[in-house]
């Protein structure tokens, strides 16, 4: 099993690598391990944008040596919920970490003037990036990089553009173009560390421990991910495919969740996309679905006849939620331009939506004014967000300087906190698919729709009481820090069953019964748990948005009582796990 | 009279999803002793300076002149019948003029800086998704 872990100093532009098998052998690697190392490393009242931050990239032992393990989990304290920062990307960087032999890479301190990291084996090169600094266009960005270093197909370069640069509380860290470590703010950390780029090269290899059974193993999970249906959605139309049937349900949050049903729907659907869009699928390092979308823009130049530029942009369900029918954009040309300004500063594409929506109502509801947005937001106008967007990076107002820090923090500043969509002080994601939802992302420990899957649970089962609907989510969150610290994709959920888990880790040495695992998923949680509220979590201090009350759902009007039981249910987990 | 010869060959590189799955097949290829990673793969998947463009895969082509055997200073890679090129791996002393010296930078420096290249046995085109690689008979 690989456990080396790397640690890199920027504050003293030095580094170590370390032997790490007692956490590997206990943890996993991914999540497990990684919650360990920031135990040990980072002290959990520091301030997410000071040098004392630290970051964690961990992967897992089925990484590189089966498919659809093809990501990587950071951990950091978020600079825009000031608790625990958590965020997974795919990509190359675990199978370019993995190949450069490492379990973990730690970075901490902060350098005194813009650089990038190449880490190249077990190397590790510190390169001037005062060029750098200041191009906003994460894709330049990795472009300059990629043409400077070596390593072309073996690398992973992440990088930051204008908005982690700009301490925007969301901003992202991307790689490989269109892939991101995109909630809570992992951008802005590597901004305030004066790190534009973590490059990594990897090449290696190591033997199986039963040779046999390994090509075995891995020709079953590879039949199991191309023939069975187990990655079917994601193969076909990809997560897109989601829009229409939420809309049906009266579940996708529409026009700052003043409602789920949207009129554009269909305009901006999976299939519309599919029929009219896509251009081109890739696929991260080790993965034959090749889930990423991406569209095709020909844009005409603005006062040149026949010149025309054609950009490629990548598409998902949430990014056509939070740009599209969140703000009302029923134009897929306008939602394509968002998305891609998105991404070329480098911001969650959730949480820009999220905080666009509400600054929309509050300026229509009076609470703020034009001279603070300098531009009139209106719900559908995708011109007005593009120019927002550039707002909330160039923060040319004291209200843009606020926004980019959130829509917490936002409603906190200018009120309006009812329709302020964000749990745990991260944005809503989007499904208003019921109490399985939002108690999700209240209770979850990166308050993410990925955490205990509720809007799946609201989709599957109705009249839960309370407490059935947390153990549920409680248990497939545990769950979940198995699959997270192995680390495999959550879309391969349905090929890594706790069999197949249990069956993959034999010929890599390792026996361990699905008990153990489901115990083990216990104790990574607790883990968490224990970290969060070392950094201040309280259950007490958890803000339900009264928006999510008044809009219909799925299951009809929400109740609060039936929230604030679950919130009671779950206080005395808490209480009994810390 | 026309020879034939099994060779691994691109079918359709615009279809090419950038997966790599190619080159961990190509590191487990041998039953005996399968690599998990990559460090012996003898092909690699690119992106087309950012996937923006797309991606592609990288192997030998079977040169008929093939210049990596000429620059080798101890006969370590040799012709392999039916085109391509055999490493005796013992022989090598890690100089890396092959990997200079093939015009497509299909030879590839392995940790410890011997060689890796594609001996065109086709396990790799058997896990290709996409249908972007293919076992064929050439003539040769």
């Amino acid at each position: 099993m690989r456990s080396k872990v790397l640690t890199i100093d920027l504050s003293r532009y030095k580094y170590e690598i370390e032997d790490r098998s007692d956490l590997f052998d206990e943890w996993i690697g991914g999540v497990g391990v990684g919650i360990q190392l920031l135990k040990e490393e980072l002290d959990p009242k520091s301030d997410p944008l000071s040098e004392e931050n630290v970051i964690v990239f961990a992967t897992g032992p089925f990484t590189p040596a089966y498919p659809l393990a093809s990501k990587t989990v950071a951990l950091f304290k978020s600079p825009l919920t000031g608790n625990l920062g958590e965020s997974h990307a795919g990509g190359r960087t675990a199978t370019s970490i993995a190949n450069a032999g490492y379990g973990a890479i730690v970075i901490k301190g902060a350098s005194k003037k813009p650089v990038y990291i190449v880490v190249e084996n077990d190397k590790v090169h510190f390169r001037d990036a005062r060029v750098l600094w200041g191009i906003e266009d994460s894709l330049i960005v990795g472009r300059i990089i990629a043409e400077r270093e070596k390593g072309r197909g073996i690398r992973t370069v992440m990088r930051i553009g204008g908005g982690g640069e700009r301490y925007v509380r969301y901003a992202c860290v991307t790689t490989e173009t269109y892939r991101h470590f995109g909630r809570l703010g992992l951008g802005a950390v590597f901004g305030s560390k004066n790190l534009k780029a973590l490059v990594v090269i990897g090449r290696g290899g190591s033997v199986p421990a039963d040779k046999k059974s390994y090509r075995e193993v891995y020709d079953k999970i590879y039949r199991i991910a191309t023939e069975s249906d187990a990655m079917k959605k994601y193969h076909l139309i990809g997560t897109a495919v989601n829009v229409l049937p939420l809309n049906e349900l009266r579940s996708l949050p529409t026009k700052n969740l003043k409602s789920t049903k949207f009129e554009g729907a269909e305009e901006i659907s999976g299939e519309a996309f599919a029929a009219q869009n896509l251009g081109r699928r890739i696929a991260c390092n080790h993965c034959p679905t090749a889930c990423i979308h991406i569209a095709v823009l020909r844009e005409p130049y603005e006062h040149e006849k026949y010149f025309y530029k054609t950009i490629m942009i990548s598409y998902d369900y949430e990014l056509i939620y939070a740009l599209g029918s969140m703000l009302g954009i029923s134009s897929r040309e306008g939602l394509l331009k968002l998305i891609h300004r998105v991404e070329y500063y480098a911001l969650d594409a959730i949480s820009t939506g999220v905080c666009l929506a509400w600054a929309t109502e509050a300026l229509e509801r009076g609470i703020i004014s034009e001279e603070d947005t300098l531009i009139r937001l209106q719900f559908g106008d995708h011109n007005a967000y593009l120019k927002a967007i550039d707002y909330l990076v160039k923060q040319p107002t004291e209200f843009y300087e606020i926004l980019a820090q959130g829509v917490e923090k936002a409603s906190q500043v200018y009120g309006g906190d009812d329709f302020a969509l964000a749990f745990g002080g991260n944005e809503m994601p989007g499904y208003h698919t019921g109490y399985g939802a939002h108690i999700g992302h209240l209770i979850g420990l990166r308050h993410s729709h990925l955490d205990g899957a509720g809007y799946s649970i609201d989709q599957k089962v109705k009249d839960l009481s309370p407490k059935e609907l947390v153990d549920k989510l409680l248990k497939e969150e545990k769950w979940r820090q198995i699959l997270s610290s192995l680390v495999v994709c959550f879309f391969a959920r349905g090929v890594y069953t706790p069999q197949i888990v249990v069956e993959a880790f034999k010929p890599l040495g390792v026996e361990i019964t699905e008990d153990e695992l489901l115990k083990l998923g216990e104790k990574i949680y607790a883990e968490k748990l224990r970290l969060k509220r070392k950094m201040g979590f309280n259950i007490k201090s958890l803000r339900i948005p009264k928006r999510i009350l008044e809009t219909e759902t799925l299951h009809g009007k929400l109740s609060k009582e039936y929230i604030d039981e679950a919130l009671r249910y779950y206080g005395v987990i808490v209480k009994k796990l810390s | 009279m026309v020879k034939v010869a099994k060779r691994l060959v691109i079918k359709d590189v615009e279809k090419c999803v950038g997966c790599g799955i190619c080159m961990y097949a190509c590191a487990r290829k041998n039953a005996k002793k399968p690599e998990i990673g990559m460090d012996s793969s003898g092909i690699l998947a690119v992106s087309l300076s950012g996937f923006e463009r797309g991606a592609t895969v990288i192997f030998c082509r079977a040169c008929t002149e093939p210049p990596c055997i000429q620059v080798c200073p101890t006969n370590a890679l040799k012709p392999k019948k039916g085109g391509g090129v055999l490493l005796r791996e013992d022989e090598c002393i890690a100089c890396e003029n092959c990997v200079d010296a093939c015009t497509i930078g299909a030879i590839f420096r392995r940790r410890n800086g011997k060689p890796a290249v594609c001996i065109h046995c086709g396990y790799c085109a058997k896990y290709c998704p996409h249908g972007v690689l293919g076992f064929e008979e050439v003539k040769v």
